[in-house]
Protein backbone atom coordinates (compact mmCIF):
# COMPACT_ATOMS: atom_id res chain seq x y z
CA UNK A 1 0.00 0.00 0.00
CA UNK A 2 1.59 3.54 -1.35
CA UNK A 3 0.52 6.97 1.20
CA UNK A 4 -1.13 9.13 -1.80
CA UNK A 5 1.45 11.31 -4.10
CA UNK A 6 0.29 14.61 -2.76
CA UNK A 7 0.20 13.38 0.90
CA UNK A 8 3.60 12.52 0.78
CA UNK A 9 4.64 15.83 -1.58
CA UNK A 10 3.08 17.65 2.14
CA UNK A 11 5.12 15.96 4.22
CA UNK A 12 8.30 16.52 2.21
CA UNK A 13 8.05 19.78 1.06
CA UNK A 14 6.74 21.16 4.91
CA UNK A 15 10.61 19.46 6.02
CA UNK A 16 12.70 21.20 2.75
CA UNK A 17 11.14 24.39 2.88
CA UNK A 18 11.48 24.65 6.78
CA UNK A 19 15.26 23.39 6.31
CA UNK A 20 15.45 25.54 4.01
CA UNK A 21 14.95 28.64 5.96
CA UNK A 22 16.84 27.29 9.48
CA UNK A 23 19.75 26.67 6.53
CA UNK A 24 19.17 30.97 5.92
CA UNK A 25 21.16 30.48 9.27
CA UNK A 26 23.92 29.17 8.05
CA UNK A 27 27.22 31.14 9.06
CA UNK A 28 24.88 33.87 10.50
CA UNK A 29 24.11 32.16 13.66
CA UNK A 30 23.73 34.39 17.16
CA UNK A 31 26.88 32.47 18.35
CA UNK A 32 28.65 29.30 16.97
CA UNK A 33 27.01 26.58 18.67
CA UNK A 34 23.54 27.80 17.33
CA UNK A 35 25.06 28.52 14.02
CA UNK A 36 25.78 24.46 14.14
CA UNK A 37 22.37 23.95 15.45
CA UNK A 38 20.24 25.33 12.90
CA UNK A 39 22.87 23.85 10.11
CA UNK A 40 22.46 20.43 11.95
CA UNK A 41 18.42 20.88 12.47
CA UNK A 42 18.49 21.62 8.15
CA UNK A 43 20.25 18.72 7.90
CA UNK A 44 18.20 16.39 9.28
CA UNK A 45 15.11 18.09 7.54
CA UNK A 46 16.53 18.16 3.90
CA UNK A 47 17.36 14.40 4.64
CA UNK A 48 13.96 13.89 5.41
CA UNK A 49 12.71 15.82 2.46
CA UNK A 50 14.74 13.31 0.73
CA UNK A 51 13.78 10.15 1.91
CA UNK A 52 9.64 11.37 0.64
CA UNK A 53 10.65 12.62 -2.49
CA UNK A 54 12.51 9.37 -3.33
CA UNK A 55 9.47 7.64 -2.22
CA UNK A 56 7.20 9.69 -4.27
CA UNK A 57 8.87 10.25 -6.88
CA UNK A 58 8.96 6.20 -7.34
CA UNK A 59 5.22 6.21 -7.79
CA UNK A 60 5.10 8.81 -9.95
CA UNK A 61 7.38 7.27 -12.63
CA UNK A 62 8.14 9.41 -15.90
CA UNK A 63 11.42 10.70 -15.07
CA UNK A 64 10.23 12.37 -11.84
CA UNK A 65 13.11 12.38 -9.03
CA UNK A 66 13.66 14.18 -6.10
CA UNK A 67 15.41 16.45 -7.93
CA UNK A 68 12.75 17.41 -10.19
CA UNK A 69 9.98 17.79 -7.14
CA UNK A 70 12.54 20.13 -4.89
CA UNK A 71 13.87 22.08 -8.04
CA UNK A 72 11.24 22.05 -10.79
CA UNK A 73 7.96 22.83 -9.48
CA UNK A 74 6.42 26.06 -8.71
CA UNK A 75 4.60 27.42 -6.21
CA UNK A 76 1.08 26.13 -6.43
CA UNK A 77 2.54 22.75 -7.01
CA UNK A 78 3.77 22.85 -3.34
CA UNK A 79 2.37 21.69 -0.04
CA UNK A 80 3.74 22.84 2.44
CA UNK A 81 2.27 24.56 5.76
CA UNK A 82 2.46 28.35 5.26
CA UNK A 83 4.42 28.24 8.89
CA UNK A 84 6.85 26.47 7.37
CA UNK A 85 7.86 28.79 4.51
CA UNK A 86 7.32 32.45 6.62
CA UNK A 87 10.60 34.35 6.73
CA UNK A 88 12.46 34.62 10.20
CA UNK A 89 11.71 38.19 10.89
CA UNK A 90 8.59 40.31 12.27
CA UNK A 91 5.67 40.52 10.04
CA UNK A 92 7.10 42.33 6.79
CA UNK A 93 6.19 42.63 3.34
CA UNK A 94 7.90 40.56 0.98
CA UNK A 95 10.41 42.70 -0.69
CA UNK A 96 11.81 44.04 2.87
CA UNK A 97 14.47 43.39 4.26
CA UNK A 98 14.98 42.98 7.78
CA UNK A 99 17.48 41.32 10.52
CA UNK A 100 16.60 37.58 11.14
CA UNK A 101 14.63 37.36 14.48
CA UNK A 102 16.45 34.30 16.49
CA UNK A 103 13.11 33.88 18.80
CA UNK A 104 11.11 33.98 15.20
CA UNK A 105 13.15 30.81 14.59
CA UNK A 106 12.94 28.85 17.27
CA UNK A 107 9.32 29.32 17.81
CA UNK A 108 8.46 28.36 14.51
CA UNK A 109 10.69 25.42 14.83
CA UNK A 110 9.19 24.69 18.23
CA UNK A 111 5.52 24.84 16.91
CA UNK A 112 6.21 22.73 14.20
CA UNK A 113 8.27 19.85 16.17
CA UNK A 114 5.47 19.72 18.98
CA UNK A 115 3.43 18.45 16.11
CA UNK A 116 5.90 16.19 14.26
CA UNK A 117 6.67 14.42 17.30
CA UNK A 118 3.09 13.69 17.04
CA UNK A 119 2.87 12.88 13.86
CA UNK A 120 6.21 10.89 13.34
CA UNK A 121 4.89 8.67 16.15
CA UNK A 122 1.73 8.05 14.44
CA UNK A 123 3.27 7.06 10.65
CA UNK A 124 5.12 4.33 12.34
CA UNK A 125 2.13 2.23 12.33
CA UNK A 126 1.04 3.74 8.31
CA UNK A 127 0.49 1.08 5.58
CA UNK A 128 2.66 2.36 3.63
CA UNK A 129 5.79 0.22 5.07
CA UNK A 130 8.13 2.87 3.71
CA UNK A 131 6.53 6.03 5.09
CA UNK A 132 6.67 3.90 8.16
CA UNK A 133 10.57 3.40 7.70
CA UNK A 134 10.92 7.19 7.24
CA UNK A 135 8.63 7.76 9.94
CA UNK A 136 10.92 5.59 12.61
CA UNK A 137 13.81 8.12 11.55
CA UNK A 138 12.06 11.22 11.53
CA UNK A 139 10.94 10.68 14.79
CA UNK A 140 14.35 10.38 16.51
CA UNK A 141 15.55 14.01 14.61
CA UNK A 142 12.34 15.57 15.56
CA UNK A 143 13.06 14.85 19.23
CA UNK A 144 16.16 16.78 19.26
CA UNK A 145 14.70 19.45 17.17
CA UNK A 146 11.75 19.72 20.23
CA UNK A 147 14.13 19.50 22.97
CA UNK A 148 16.77 22.19 21.17
CA UNK A 149 13.67 24.97 20.56
CA UNK A 150 12.08 23.93 23.80
CA UNK A 151 14.85 24.49 25.75
CA UNK A 152 15.14 28.09 23.83
CA UNK A 153 11.92 29.10 23.75
CA UNK A 154 11.87 28.81 27.85
CA UNK A 155 15.28 30.36 27.92
CA UNK A 156 14.00 33.25 25.45
CA UNK A 157 10.52 33.67 27.51
CA UNK A 158 11.94 33.27 30.77
CA UNK A 159 14.80 35.54 30.62
CA UNK A 160 15.60 38.95 29.93
CA UNK A 161 12.40 41.42 29.52
CA UNK A 162 13.82 42.01 25.54
CA UNK A 163 13.86 38.34 25.11
CA UNK A 164 11.01 38.00 26.75
CA UNK A 165 8.95 40.87 24.24
CA UNK A 166 10.58 39.10 21.35
CA UNK A 167 9.60 35.65 22.04
CA UNK A 168 6.30 36.76 23.48
CA UNK A 169 6.15 38.83 19.47
CA UNK A 170 7.06 36.01 17.66
CA UNK A 171 4.50 33.51 19.42
CA UNK A 172 1.53 36.33 18.59
CA UNK A 173 2.48 36.25 15.11
CA UNK A 174 3.11 32.46 14.13
CA UNK A 175 0.38 30.41 16.60
CA UNK A 176 -2.13 31.35 14.51
CA UNK A 177 -0.97 30.16 11.63
CA UNK A 178 -0.90 26.90 13.53
CA UNK A 179 -4.68 26.63 12.91
CA UNK A 180 -3.76 25.13 9.94
CA UNK A 181 -2.11 21.48 11.07
CA UNK A 182 -6.15 21.12 12.60
CA UNK A 183 -7.70 21.51 8.38
CA UNK A 184 -8.44 19.24 6.46
CA UNK A 185 -7.11 18.66 3.08
CA UNK A 186 -7.74 16.20 0.22
CA UNK A 187 -4.66 14.69 0.00
CA UNK A 188 -4.71 14.20 4.24
CA UNK A 189 -8.52 13.01 3.93
CA UNK A 190 -7.13 10.43 0.85
CA UNK A 191 -4.27 9.35 2.87
CA UNK A 192 -6.51 8.44 6.48
CA UNK A 193 -8.96 6.67 3.83
CA UNK A 194 -6.61 4.52 2.98
CA UNK A 195 -4.60 3.48 5.78
CA UNK A 196 -1.08 5.27 5.03
CA UNK A 197 -2.58 8.40 6.81
CA UNK A 198 -3.13 9.51 10.20
CA UNK A 199 -6.05 11.92 11.34
CA UNK A 200 -4.78 15.01 12.25
CA UNK A 201 -7.21 16.28 14.84
CA UNK A 202 -7.24 13.28 17.23
CA UNK A 203 -3.34 14.93 17.77
CA UNK A 204 -4.69 18.10 18.49
CA UNK A 205 -5.05 17.17 22.92
CA UNK A 206 -1.39 16.15 22.84
CA UNK A 207 -0.32 19.15 20.96
CA UNK A 208 -1.86 21.83 22.99
CA UNK A 209 -0.44 20.40 26.39
CA UNK A 210 3.20 20.06 24.73
CA UNK A 211 2.73 23.49 23.60
CA UNK A 212 0.66 24.43 27.08
CA UNK A 213 3.71 23.23 29.32
CA UNK A 214 6.08 24.47 27.72
CA UNK A 215 4.58 28.17 27.26
CA UNK A 216 4.13 28.14 31.03
CA UNK A 217 7.29 27.10 31.70
CA UNK A 218 8.65 30.26 29.28
CA UNK A 219 6.38 32.56 31.17
CA UNK A 220 4.62 33.56 27.85
CA UNK A 221 1.29 34.46 27.35
CA UNK A 222 -0.90 32.02 24.79
CA UNK A 223 -2.59 34.11 22.00
CA UNK A 224 -5.78 33.58 21.19
CA UNK A 225 -6.69 31.65 18.11
CA UNK A 226 -9.00 32.78 15.51
CA UNK A 227 -8.64 35.14 12.51
CA UNK A 228 -7.25 34.03 9.15
CA UNK A 229 -6.56 30.50 8.28
CA UNK A 230 -3.88 29.89 5.93
CA UNK A 231 -3.93 27.13 2.95
CA UNK A 232 -0.32 26.00 1.83
CA UNK A 233 -1.20 23.06 2.61
CA UNK A 234 -3.98 23.35 -0.62
CA UNK A 235 -1.20 25.03 -2.66
CA UNK A 236 -1.86 28.41 -2.19
CA UNK A 237 0.44 30.29 -0.58
CA UNK A 238 1.71 32.70 1.32
CA UNK A 239 3.76 35.61 -1.00
CA UNK A 240 6.86 34.75 0.81
CA UNK A 241 7.52 31.23 -0.63
CA UNK A 242 8.12 32.43 -3.68
CA UNK A 243 10.93 33.83 -2.65
CA UNK A 244 12.46 30.67 -1.14
CA UNK A 245 12.39 29.18 -4.21
CA UNK A 246 13.72 30.99 -5.97
CA UNK A 247 16.66 31.19 -4.32
CA UNK A 248 16.83 27.63 -3.80
CA UNK A 249 15.87 26.92 -7.36
CA UNK A 250 18.38 29.03 -9.48
CA UNK A 251 21.19 27.36 -9.93
CA UNK A 252 19.36 23.82 -10.71
CA UNK A 253 17.41 25.91 -13.18
CA UNK A 254 20.28 27.22 -14.39
CA UNK A 255 22.55 24.40 -15.16
CA UNK A 256 19.58 21.90 -15.26
CA UNK A 257 21.11 17.89 -14.71
CA UNK A 258 24.27 18.87 -13.66
CA UNK A 259 25.46 16.76 -11.16
CA UNK A 260 29.44 16.83 -9.58
CA UNK B 1 20.53 -24.68 6.06
CA UNK B 2 23.40 -24.47 2.82
CA UNK B 3 26.76 -25.18 4.15
CA UNK B 4 28.03 -21.87 3.64
CA UNK B 5 26.21 -20.21 6.72
CA UNK B 6 28.24 -18.05 8.53
CA UNK B 7 29.55 -19.82 11.69
CA UNK B 8 28.21 -19.58 15.24
CA UNK B 9 31.25 -17.37 16.77
CA UNK B 10 30.12 -14.73 13.55
CA UNK B 11 26.60 -15.17 14.26
CA UNK B 12 26.95 -14.00 17.53
CA UNK B 13 28.80 -10.94 16.78
CA UNK B 14 26.59 -10.05 14.03
CA UNK B 15 23.27 -8.56 14.53
CA UNK B 16 19.78 -10.44 14.35
CA UNK B 17 18.49 -9.75 10.93
CA UNK B 18 22.07 -10.82 9.62
CA UNK B 19 22.38 -14.03 11.39
CA UNK B 20 19.67 -15.52 10.17
CA UNK B 21 20.53 -15.43 6.50
CA UNK B 22 22.68 -17.74 4.88
CA UNK B 23 25.74 -16.74 2.82
CA UNK B 24 27.07 -17.66 -0.17
CA UNK B 25 30.58 -18.14 -1.20
CA UNK B 26 30.94 -14.77 -2.90
CA UNK B 27 28.67 -13.23 -0.24
CA UNK B 28 30.90 -14.48 2.22
CA UNK B 29 34.47 -12.97 0.30
CA UNK B 30 32.68 -9.86 -0.10
CA UNK B 31 31.93 -9.31 3.71
CA UNK B 32 35.06 -10.19 4.97
CA UNK B 33 36.44 -7.18 2.88
CA UNK B 34 33.90 -4.91 3.97
CA UNK B 35 34.76 -5.93 7.64
CA UNK B 36 37.44 -3.46 8.39
CA UNK B 37 36.06 -0.39 5.56
CA UNK B 38 36.27 2.26 8.03
CA UNK B 39 33.46 5.22 8.57
CA UNK B 40 34.91 8.15 6.48
CA UNK B 41 33.86 10.49 9.17
CA UNK B 42 35.45 8.07 12.37
CA UNK B 43 37.91 6.37 10.68
CA UNK B 44 38.79 4.46 13.76
CA UNK B 45 35.31 2.91 13.52
CA UNK B 46 34.21 -0.13 11.28
CA UNK B 47 31.02 0.38 9.10
CA UNK B 48 29.89 -2.47 11.06
CA UNK B 49 30.70 -1.94 14.17
CA UNK B 50 28.65 1.43 13.92
CA UNK B 51 25.94 -0.98 12.34
CA UNK B 52 25.41 1.09 8.95
CA UNK B 53 26.70 -2.21 7.26
CA UNK B 54 23.99 -4.35 7.52
CA UNK B 55 24.20 -7.39 5.70
CA UNK B 56 25.45 -8.61 1.52
CA UNK B 57 23.17 -10.87 -0.11
CA UNK B 58 23.35 -12.84 -3.48
CA UNK B 59 20.66 -10.87 -5.43
CA UNK B 60 18.66 -11.66 -8.24
CA UNK B 61 21.30 -9.36 -10.03
CA UNK B 62 24.64 -10.14 -7.98
CA UNK B 63 26.00 -9.37 -4.75
CA UNK B 64 23.87 -6.64 -2.69
CA UNK B 65 24.93 -4.84 0.11
CA UNK B 66 22.66 -3.40 2.26
CA UNK B 67 23.56 -0.21 3.91
CA UNK B 68 21.42 2.26 5.98
CA UNK B 69 21.84 5.72 7.14
CA UNK B 70 22.69 6.97 10.40
CA UNK B 71 20.36 10.53 10.58
CA UNK B 72 18.40 10.73 7.07
CA UNK B 73 20.72 13.93 6.51
CA UNK B 74 24.30 12.10 6.86
CA UNK B 75 26.07 13.54 3.99
CA UNK B 76 28.54 10.66 4.04
CA UNK B 77 25.97 8.21 2.64
CA UNK B 78 27.63 8.68 -0.86
CA UNK B 79 30.81 8.21 0.31
CA UNK B 80 30.42 4.96 2.19
CA UNK B 81 28.29 3.36 -0.83
CA UNK B 82 31.52 4.95 -3.39
CA UNK B 83 33.73 3.22 -0.58
CA UNK B 84 32.30 -0.37 -0.55
CA UNK B 85 32.15 -0.50 -4.16
CA UNK B 86 36.06 0.45 -4.45
CA UNK B 87 36.84 -2.22 -1.41
CA UNK B 88 35.10 -4.57 -3.89
CA UNK B 89 36.45 -3.80 -6.67
CA UNK B 90 40.06 -4.47 -5.63
CA UNK B 91 38.96 -8.08 -5.38
CA UNK B 92 37.41 -7.99 -8.44
CA UNK B 93 33.57 -7.94 -7.30
CA UNK B 94 30.71 -6.42 -8.05
CA UNK B 95 27.46 -5.42 -6.02
CA UNK B 96 24.87 -3.03 -6.35
CA UNK B 97 24.60 -1.12 -2.80
CA UNK B 98 21.13 -0.96 -1.26
CA UNK B 99 19.77 1.89 1.40
CA UNK B 100 17.46 0.30 3.62
CA UNK B 101 15.62 2.11 6.13
CA UNK B 102 13.65 -0.15 8.35
CA UNK B 103 14.45 -1.25 11.21
CA UNK B 104 15.46 2.50 12.13
CA UNK B 105 19.76 3.00 12.54
CA UNK B 106 20.26 2.72 16.67
CA UNK B 107 22.95 3.40 18.50
CA UNK B 108 22.45 0.74 20.81
CA UNK B 109 23.46 -1.66 17.96
CA UNK B 110 27.09 -0.22 18.73
CA UNK B 111 29.41 -2.71 19.84
CA UNK B 112 31.05 -2.82 23.39
CA UNK B 113 34.25 -2.72 20.98
CA UNK B 114 33.10 0.26 18.83
CA UNK B 115 32.43 2.37 22.12
CA UNK B 116 35.77 1.46 23.45
CA UNK B 117 37.75 2.66 20.09
CA UNK B 118 35.26 6.23 20.00
CA UNK B 119 36.45 6.53 23.63
CA UNK B 120 39.96 6.11 22.77
CA UNK B 121 39.55 8.54 19.60
CA UNK B 122 37.99 10.98 22.12
CA UNK B 123 34.64 10.65 21.53
CA UNK B 124 32.05 9.67 24.16
CA UNK B 125 30.23 6.67 23.78
CA UNK B 126 26.46 7.11 23.47
CA UNK B 127 24.42 6.08 26.29
CA UNK B 128 21.35 2.90 25.31
CA UNK B 129 18.34 4.82 24.11
CA UNK B 130 16.15 1.43 23.58
CA UNK B 131 14.26 2.83 26.57
CA UNK B 132 13.08 5.74 24.77
CA UNK B 133 11.25 4.05 22.11
CA UNK B 134 8.18 4.96 20.54
CA UNK B 135 4.54 6.03 22.10
CA UNK B 136 3.00 9.45 21.97
CA UNK B 137 3.08 9.59 26.12
CA UNK B 138 7.10 9.32 26.74
CA UNK B 139 7.52 11.79 23.51
CA UNK B 140 5.09 14.33 25.68
CA UNK B 141 7.58 13.37 28.88
CA UNK B 142 10.66 14.03 26.66
CA UNK B 143 9.36 17.02 25.57
CA UNK B 144 8.38 18.15 29.66
CA UNK B 145 11.05 17.27 31.67
CA UNK B 146 13.90 16.52 28.83
CA UNK B 147 15.94 13.47 28.59
CA UNK B 148 17.35 11.93 31.80
CA UNK B 149 20.84 13.34 32.81
CA UNK B 150 22.80 11.19 32.07
CA UNK B 151 26.44 11.04 33.33
CA UNK B 152 29.05 11.19 30.35
CA UNK B 153 31.85 10.72 31.07
CA UNK B 154 35.29 12.76 29.60
CA UNK B 155 36.89 10.49 27.41
CA UNK B 156 40.36 12.31 27.97
CA UNK B 157 40.65 12.37 31.83
CA UNK B 158 37.65 10.36 32.61
CA UNK B 159 35.60 12.83 35.02
CA UNK B 160 31.60 12.57 35.30
CA UNK B 161 31.73 16.19 35.72
CA UNK B 162 31.18 17.66 32.25
CA UNK B 163 28.54 20.00 30.51
CA UNK B 164 26.69 20.16 27.52
CA UNK B 165 28.03 22.88 25.24
CA UNK B 166 25.28 21.94 22.46
CA UNK B 167 22.92 19.25 21.45
CA UNK B 168 23.92 19.87 18.01
CA UNK B 169 27.87 19.02 17.27
CA UNK B 170 30.55 18.81 14.55
CA UNK B 171 28.08 15.93 12.42
CA UNK B 172 24.31 15.31 12.87
CA UNK B 173 25.24 12.23 15.13
CA UNK B 174 27.36 14.18 17.71
CA UNK B 175 26.57 16.69 21.01
CA UNK B 176 29.36 19.24 21.76
CA UNK B 177 30.77 18.61 25.58
CA UNK B 178 33.17 20.29 27.75
CA UNK B 179 35.03 18.98 30.86
CA UNK B 180 34.92 20.67 34.23
CA UNK B 181 37.70 19.45 35.52
CA UNK B 182 40.82 18.70 32.97
CA UNK B 183 38.51 22.22 30.91
CA UNK B 184 38.62 19.90 27.32
CA UNK B 185 35.81 20.33 25.02
CA UNK B 186 34.94 16.66 23.76
CA UNK B 187 32.20 15.09 21.02
CA UNK B 188 29.45 13.01 22.85
CA UNK B 189 27.93 10.31 20.08
CA UNK B 190 24.12 10.98 20.69
CA UNK B 191 21.89 8.30 21.58
CA UNK B 192 19.61 7.46 18.35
Amino acid sequence: MNAPVDYLLHLADNALILGQRNAEWCGHGPILEEDIALSNNSLDLIGQARLLYQHAAEQMGKGATEDTLAYFRDVPDFRNYTLCELPHMPLMAATSAGDRDFATTIVRNFLYSSLMVLVWDQLQNSKDAQLAAIAAKSLKEVRYHLRHSRDWLVRLGDGSEVSHAKAQAALDQLLPYTQEFWTTSPQESAALANGTGIDMAALQNDWNQIVSEALQEATLQRPAAGGFVPTGKQGIHSEHLGFVLAEMQSLARQHPGAIW
Amino acid sequence: MPSTTVTESEAKQSMDCRAALAMTSSAQRAWDLLESLSDPEIPVVSLRELGILREVREGAEGLEVVITPTYSGCPAMGQIEDDVKAALATAGLQATVVTQLAPAWTTDWMTDAAKDKLRAYGIAPPHACASAASGSANVVQFAARGAKAEVVHCPQCGSGNTTETSHFGSTACKALYRCLDCMEPFDYFKPY
